[in-house]
């Protein structure tokens, strides 16, 4: 039972990084159907950024807040230069370019960097809670509770911006008809190049929470983004409700695998979990009835 | 006809192979050999992508079945060389099957994510079950060079000259299969599904055919990379061999056969030579971390400058089929925009009108197109 709660806990922990990971990329897919394979490298380099800013003598959150600037203005600037030019190319351009950008952020890294693995401050205390006598382990420490709260505001904010704001109107306009919304005089470009700003930073957001757990190196994000990716491909690649579901259920689900299965397997597991919900749902669980020809 | 040609081809180029290998040293033996089996895996990816306009972020995961069945067989069951390699193909076809099936009824970025996820998950089973596949260490055995080339004959020749042969057998009869019906189905397939449909095309058995074909390539070539590196270990099929897949296909010429030569050539030789590059100019700190930047680099600036890949430039350069060419390009461009847009949205042609260039760029390819569709007559049959 204690066990059960523990890999529950810690479960929703990781889950709530992958759905951090996934909502980035739903970001990005709903606004210009690009898959950006990038994310997890600028999550890195940006966690990196973070620790230079720490041990250069800044406290922790002066680092967190810079990560996240930089995250947005990463975001906004790979857009602008190099994905910009790939709209209305066939998308393979678009996935080439960006695994090239993944590459390029990854290398840089390692010259800049050095590919060494570097310990990374957590927020608060990793020690996990207790009832009584019952340990409820790492999933109920103050840096996990940090963690889901986090996620769970930006994605609030999001859905206010979305919901409550003129910006938000006008991205969700030119995620439904570029031509439409163009028409009626919004600058469809910039609202692209802010939803990949708003993208790089909820990707900041996920690597200065996993990091801790990770260390930081090079290569450091690639099975965190592999599984984000595959929590908005289970939640479906529209939905942002999607992929905050579509995370906890893989987060849970694979911590149940390695608890009581095997700790080498959870990523065959991703592997089974993806492929049972795509066999019978083949554009995830929070897809919107679509019609496809064949 | 075709046949013939395709076979005076590969003879003529193994001639020269032949030649070439005697005069070569070993490590270059061993590059030949590198390139050769490459080669083979990117030519089966390239029909999966181009001709029959699927998607795999995860062949590495096919060169691992491949890599380990020989492993494993030469250890326990002792078979013959050439047994084993078309062994480990067939057992790699197997697993692309399943695959195949589970995929046929994904699209665009879901494909995408499914092979990634096979990529990522397949080599934890060297580490689950370390008795049979070894672990992190992975497997070691040895093979031998055949007693009629004399107890002289260097090792890392013999492997150059089998990577060679069976990737010439396999560039023949891959090409044989794209002039043949099959090869016209899978276009049509990726040209428009529905039309394919309608023609009385069996989609989802020529989708999952395309994976088996192409998940038997990579086998070999796996078993190949094997033989030439006598083991295997879980840290050779990483995600960035998969990734590197890919990108071959793309720089190479997707959809071309030549181009996948190319593509494998570039795999195998540019990342030593950026190395040697960067620590002759004095950056020795980050000295691994160079040759990763300038590849990506590369990627980057031949998707945005040249997406026709190298062979695109080849054929401009001597002026040869000039339509054929950018038609083909623009052709799996189209397949892929029906993939990759949902129904009832019109984002890819609206960002195409966000900049003039960008709709420049999409009028001359509607235009290429056309005159694609005028001159292909397996194109004009689906229609």
């Amino acid at each position: 039972m204690q066990e059960f709660v523990e890999l529950t806990l810690g479960g929703i922990s990781d889950g709530m990084i992958y759905a951090a990971v996934g909502l980035s990329l739903v970001l990005i897919w709903r606004g210009t159907r690009v898959l950006n394979y990038a994310q997890g490298g600028m999550a890195m380099f940006t966690s990196y950024i973070a620790i230079v800013v720490i041990d250069a003598g800044g406290s922790y959150w002066l680092g967190f807040v810079i990560a996240l600037a930089s995250g947005l203005l990463l975001g906004a600037a790979l857009e602008r230069v190099v994905v910009r030019p790939t709209a209305g190319k066939p998308p393979l351009n678009a996935v080439i370019v960006t695994i090239g950008l993944l590459i390029l952020i990854e290398g840089a890294a390692g010259i800049i960097y050095g590919s060494k693995n570097r310990s990374f401050p957590a927020a608060y205390s990793i020690v996990g809670a207790k009832v009584g006598n019952f340990a409820l382990g790492p999933g109920s420490s103050p840096t996990a509770i940090f963690t889901a709260a986090s996620v769970l505001a930006a994605a609030g904010l999001l859905a206010l911006l979305f919901r409550f704001t003129p910006v938000g109107l006008r991205m969700r306009a030119s995620a439904f008809s570029a031509t439409v919304a163009q028409l009626m005089g919004v600058r469809v470009g910039r609202m692209t190049t802010l939803g990949w700003a708003l993208a790089g930073l909820i990707g900041a957001l996920a690597g200065m929470l996993v990091t801790p757990q990770t260390f930081l190196y090079p290569n450091s994000m690639d099975s965190i983004f592999v599984l984000g990716f595959t929590a908005a491909v289970i939640g479906g690649l529209d939905s942002p409700i999607g992929a905050i579901v579509g995370g906890l259920i893989l987060g849970v689900l694979l911590n149940y695998v390695t608890g009581y299965v095997g700790s080498n397997l959870p990523e065959l597991a991703g592997l089974a979990i993806l492929v049972l919900v795509l066999m019978f749902r083949p554009s995830g669980l929070f897809a919107s009835a679509a019609t496809r020809q064949v | 006809m075709t046949l013939a040609k395709h076979l005076g081809i590969a003879i003529l180029a193994g001639l020269v192979l032949l030649a070439l290998s005697s005069k070569l040293d070993s490590f270059r033996q061993y590059q030949l050999a590198q390139v050769a089996a490459t080669v083979i895996a990117v030519a089966g990816l390239t029909v999966l992508i181009g001709i029959s306009g699927q998607i795999s972020i995860g062949h590495g995961a096919f060169m691992f079945v491949g890599g380990y069945s020989t492993a494993l067989l030469v250890m326990h069951l002792n078979w013959p060389l050439a047994l084993v390699i078309v062994a480990s193909g067939v057992v790699a076809g197997v697993a692309g099957a399943i695959m195949g099936v589970a995929a046929a009824r994904l699209r665009g970025p879901y494909l995408a994510g499914a092979t990634l996820m096979l990529a990522v998950a397949l080599p934890a089973v060297a580490f689950q079950w370390q008795g049979v596949f070894g672990g992190d260490q992975g497997l070691n055995f040895t093979v031998s060079t055949p007693g009629f080339l004399g107890a002289n004959f260097q090792l890392t020749e013999w492997q150059a000259w089998v990577c060679c042969v069976c990737a010439l057998i396999a560039l023949v009869l891959l090409a044989n299969l794209l002039r043949s019906r099959v090869g016209r189905n899978w276009r049509a397939l990726r040209d428009n599904d529905t039309a394919a449909a309608l023609a009385g095309l069996n989609v989802a058995r020529l989708r999952v055919s395309a994976f088996i074909v192409s998940a038997a390539c990579a086998g070999v070539a796996g078993s190949l990379l094997a033989v030439t590196m006598l083991n295997v270990t879980p840290g050779a099929f990483t995600l960035a061999l998969s990734i590197q897949l890919l990108t071959a296909v793309v720089l190479g010429g997707l959809g071309s056969l030549a181009g996948a030569i190319w593509g494998g050539i570039i795999l195998v030789l540019v990342p030593p030579f950026l190395t040697n590059f960067a620590a002759s100019h004095g950056v020795s700190a980050g000295s691994a971390s160079v040759p990763i930047v300038g590849y990506g680099l590369v990627l980057i600036v031949v998707m945005l400058v040249f997406p026709t890949g190298i062979q695109g430039g080849v054929r401009r350069l001597l002026g040869l089929a000039r339509p054929t060419a950018t038609g083909q390009a623009s052709a799996i461009g189209r397949r892929w925009q029906l993939a990759w847009k949902p129904a009832g949205s019109n984002t890819a042609v609206g960002n195409a009108a966000d900049n003039s260039a960008g709709s420049a760029a999409a009028g001359t390819q509607i235009a290429a197109s056309e005159a694609a569709t005028k001159d292909g007559v397996a194109e004009e049959g689906t229609r």
